[in-house]
C-alpha cells in the first residue's frame, strides 16, 4: 500500500498537493470543479489585515510558457476573510493554510493574534514578498533582517503549534540565506518560490504592458528556478520541510520538485489554464513515485541529493 | 456573485470550421451543456496543444448554441485569428478535440415586456448579439441591430443571423460597406426613429463607453458586454477586474469572468480607464 502523506512542521497532510496562494481564491470557484478535500491543503490567497483592491490593470501578460502578473494583493482583509471564507472551507470538509501578507512587522504580528484562535487551521504561510513600508518599500523576503523581523512577528504572536511556512522569493543573492535566518526566527518549513520579478513592454504602445510595470513571472518558465532553490535549500536545511511551488503541471515536473527536497507541491499557474491541473498532477504523482518503486512520498523527498557511490 | 453554476470543462470536437470574411466561425460538438449556455455568456478554451508555450485559456463570447442535432449540442463562435492562440485555435481541422470551459459569466437580461431593442456591435463582438436577437423576437420585442467595424472585411452579420432583427445598419470607418463611420454616428436617429427602450453591447471598451453616453443622454437601459486581460476565466486569478458600482453606490474592483461580462452600462466607471478611481473599496 502505497503512503502518499506527508508532513509540514507539526502539520500532516493526507496527499502532498495543495494550491498556490493566489492561484484558487479561496476554493469557492475550484469547487465547481472537483471537492476540496481531494486536495492536501487549499492555501488560500495572502490576506492582508484591510481590504485592498489591488492594482490598476492590465495585470496580465501572457509570456512564453509562463505569465506575468501584477494583482497587487486584492482581497477583503483578514476580518471579513475570517468570518466568510475560512468558515465555508472549513464546511467543504478542506484541510486549510492561510496564507497572511503585511506592510510592516506590526501587520505580521496583528495577523497572526487574529488566526492564533481560529479553529481548523493546519497551518499558517507567510508571504513575505511584500514591499515593507517601513523600509522604502523595499522587499521584507530580499533581506535577512527583516525576512527575519516579519518571521518572528509572526512566531511570537502565534501561540500554541500551528506551524509556520515561510515563503520566499528567488530574486535574491542567496535564497540558503535567507532561509536560514527565517527557520532560525521560528519557520517551521520553506515555501519555495514565489514568482520572479519580471516585464514585459508592448510594442505597439511601446511602455510596459502592466499598469505596475513589473509583475512576477509564473509558469513553467520558472521551474528550473524553483527546482534549484528547492535543491540547494534541502541540502542546506535538510531537516527542514519544504512546499514546493514553481511551474508544475503534471506528475513528472511534480517528482522533480520531490526529488530536489520538496515535502509537499503547490499548482499555480497550471489551475489558470486547467481547472483540474492539481487532481491530474495529484494522480500523476502518484503514479510517477509507485512506478520509481517507492513505497511512499517520503522516501522520495530529496532522494536527486544521494551520494555518486548510491546508485540506489 | 460565484462562478455560473452551469460552467463544466468538457472535451469538445470540432464540427466544422469557416472562413467568414477576417474571422473563422467555429463549432463544437458540446453535448448537454449547450442547453445551459445563454447569450452574453462565454466559453474560456485551451489552446496551443499538449506541449503548447501558450499556458492561459482564451475567451471567446458564445455566438449561439443549439440544443439538438446529431451531435447532442453545438456551441458556436467567432474567432478573430490575431494572435497566437487564437490563431493556432482557427488552424484547428474538424474532429479535432478541444478543451473548453463554458458557459461561464453573466448573460444579458431579457426584459420580461415586449421592448424595442437596438442592439450594438463592433467587429465580432456582433457575434452574441444574433443569439440574443432570436431571444428577444421570441419574447416579442422589436429588434434594431447597427453593426461597425473599420472596415467591411470586419463586419460580422451572417445571412441567417438577420433574420430576426427589423433593420440592420452596418458603418465602416473606411466607408467600404454601409455608412462611412462610427456605429455611435448613426444611433441617435434609430433611437428616435423606433422609439429604443433599452440597448444592447458587445464590443471594444471605447465603443462601449462612446455607447453609454448615448443610452445616458437618452436616459436608456443599456446592458454591454465589457472586455480586460483574462487569465483564467474561471474567477481565481483577479487580473480581469474593473471598477463597477455597486447598487449601494459602493465602488468595487470586480471580476470580469464573474460579476462579467454583461453588466449594466450605467455601473461602469468609464472615466477610470483602467485605473483604480477614488473611493473604490480597498483602495
Amino acid at each position: 500500500m502505497f503512503n502518499y502523506q506527508t508532513t509540514l512542521g507539526q502539520a500532516e497532510f493526507n496527499n502532498p498537493i495543495f494550491t498556490a496562494s493566489g492561484c484558487a481564491g479561496s476554493g469557492k470557484e475550484l469547487s465547481q470543479f472537483f471537492e476540496l478535500n481531494q486536495l492536501g491543503a487549499v492555501v488560500t490567497k495572502s490576506i492582508m489585515l484591510k481590504p485592498r483592491s489591488g492594482r490598476a490593470t492590465p495585470r496580465m501578460a501572457e509570456t512564453p510558457s509562463g505569465m506575468l502578473n501584477s494583482i497587487g494583493l486584492q482581497g477583503p482583509g483578514i476580518d471579513l476573510f475570517l468570518e466568510n471564507d475560512v468558515p465555508w472551507l472549513r464546511d467543504q470538509g478542506a484541510t486549510i493554510v492561510i496564507s497572511i501578507a503585511g506592510e510592516s512587522v506590526e501587520d505580521y504580528a496583528v495577523l497572526a493574534r487574529k488566526i492564533r484562535a481560529v479553529p481548523g487551521i493546519s497551518a499558517l504561510e507567510v508571504n513575505i514578498s511584500c514591499p515593507n513600508v517601513e523600509n522604502r518599500g523595499q522587499v521584507f523576503a530580499c533581506h535577512p533582517e527583516t525576512a527575519r523581523a516579519a518571521i518572528q512577528a509572526v512566531r511570537r504572536n502565534i501561540g500554541g503549534e500551528l506551524p509556520i511556512i515561510a515563503k520566499l522569493t528567488p530574486d535574491v543573492t542567496s535564497i540558503v540565506e535567507i532561509a536560514q535566518e527565517v527557520v532560525a526566527a521560528g519557520a517551521d518549513s520553506l515555501a519555495l518560490i514565489n514568482t520572479v520579478l519580471g516585464m514585459v513592454i508592448d510594442t505597439n504602445t511601446m511602455r510596459p504592458k502592466l499598469a505596475g510595470k513589473t509583475g512576477g513571472l509564473s509558469g513553467p518558465a520558472i521551474r528550473p528556478i524553483a527546482v534549484r532553490a528547492i535543491y540547494q535549500v534541502h541540502a542546506a536545511l535538510p531537516h527542514v520541510k519544504i512546499l514546493g511551488m514553481g511551474g508544475v503541471s503534471s506528475g513528472q515536473d511534480a517528482l522533480e520538485f520531490i526529488l530536489a527536497g520538496a515535502s509537499a507541491v503547490s499548482i499555480g499557474t497550471a489551475t489558470f489554464g486547467n481547472p483540474m491541473a492539481a487532481m491530474k498532477v495529484k494522480e500523476e504523482l502518484r503514479n510517477e513515485l509507485i512506478n520509481h518503486g517507492f513505497d511512499s512520498l517520503r522516501e522520495a523527498v530529496g532522494y536527486a541529493h544521494r551520494s555518486e557511490g548510491n546508485p540506489e | 456573485m460565484g462562478i455560473n453554476s452551469n460552467a463544466k470543462q468538457v472535451l469538445a470536437e470540432i464540427v466544422s470550421n469557416k472562413k467568414v470574411g477576417a474571422y473563422h466561425h467555429m463549432v463544437f460538438a458540446v453535448g448537454e451543456l449547450a442547453s445551459s449556455a445563454k447569450p452574453g455568456n462565454f466559453v474560456a478554451i485551451s489552446v496551443g496543444g499538449e506541449s503548447s508555450q501558450l499556458v492561459l485559456r482564451r475567451a471567446f463570447a458564445i455566438y449561439r448554441t443549439f440544443d439538438r442535432g446529431q451531435n447532442g449540442g453545438l456551441l458556436e463562435i467567432v474567432v478573430a485569428p490575431h494572435g497566437a492562440g487564437s490563431t493556432w485555435l482557427t488552424n484547428q481541422q474538424p474532429g479535432t478535440k478541444i478543451d473548453l470551459i463554458a458557459p461561464l459569466g453573466t448573460a444579458f437580461g431579457i426584459p420580461t415586456q415586449p421592448v424595442r431593442a437596438l442592439l450594438v456591435g463592433g467587429g465580432y463582438g456582433s457575434a452574441p448579439l444574433f443569439g440574443l436577437s432570436e431571444v428577444l423576437k421570441n419574447r416579442g420585442c422589436r429588434i434594431d441591430m447597427v453593426l461597425g467595424a473599420s472596415t467591411a472585411m470586419k463586419i460580422y452579420a451572417p445571412l441567417d443571423g438577420k433574420r430576426s432583427v427589423s433593420s440592420l445598419t452596418i458603418t465602416t470607418e473606411d466607408g467600404s460597406t454601409g455608412k462611412t463611420g462610427k456605429v455611435t454616428d448613426v444611433m441617435r436617429e434609430i433611437i428616435v426613429e423606433n422609439e429604443i427602450d433599452i440597448i444592447y453591447s458587445c464590443g471594444p471598451m471605447g465603443m462601449l463607453e462612446a455607447i453609454n453616453e448615448i443610452a445616458e443622454e437618452f436616459n436608456l437601459m443599456h446592458q454591454c458586454s465589457i472586455e480586460e486581460s483574462m487569465a483564467c476565466g474561471i474567477g481565481v486569478c483577479m487580473t480581469c477586474v474593473l471598477p463597477i458600482k455597486g447598487e449601494d453606490g459602493q465602488i468595487r474592483m470586480l471580476r470580469s469572468c464573474i460579476d462579467g461580462p454583461v453588466v449594466s452600462g450605467e455601473s461602469v466607471i468609464w472615466k477610470a480607464k483602467r485605473t483604480i478611481p477614488e473611493g473604490t473599496w480597498g483602495a
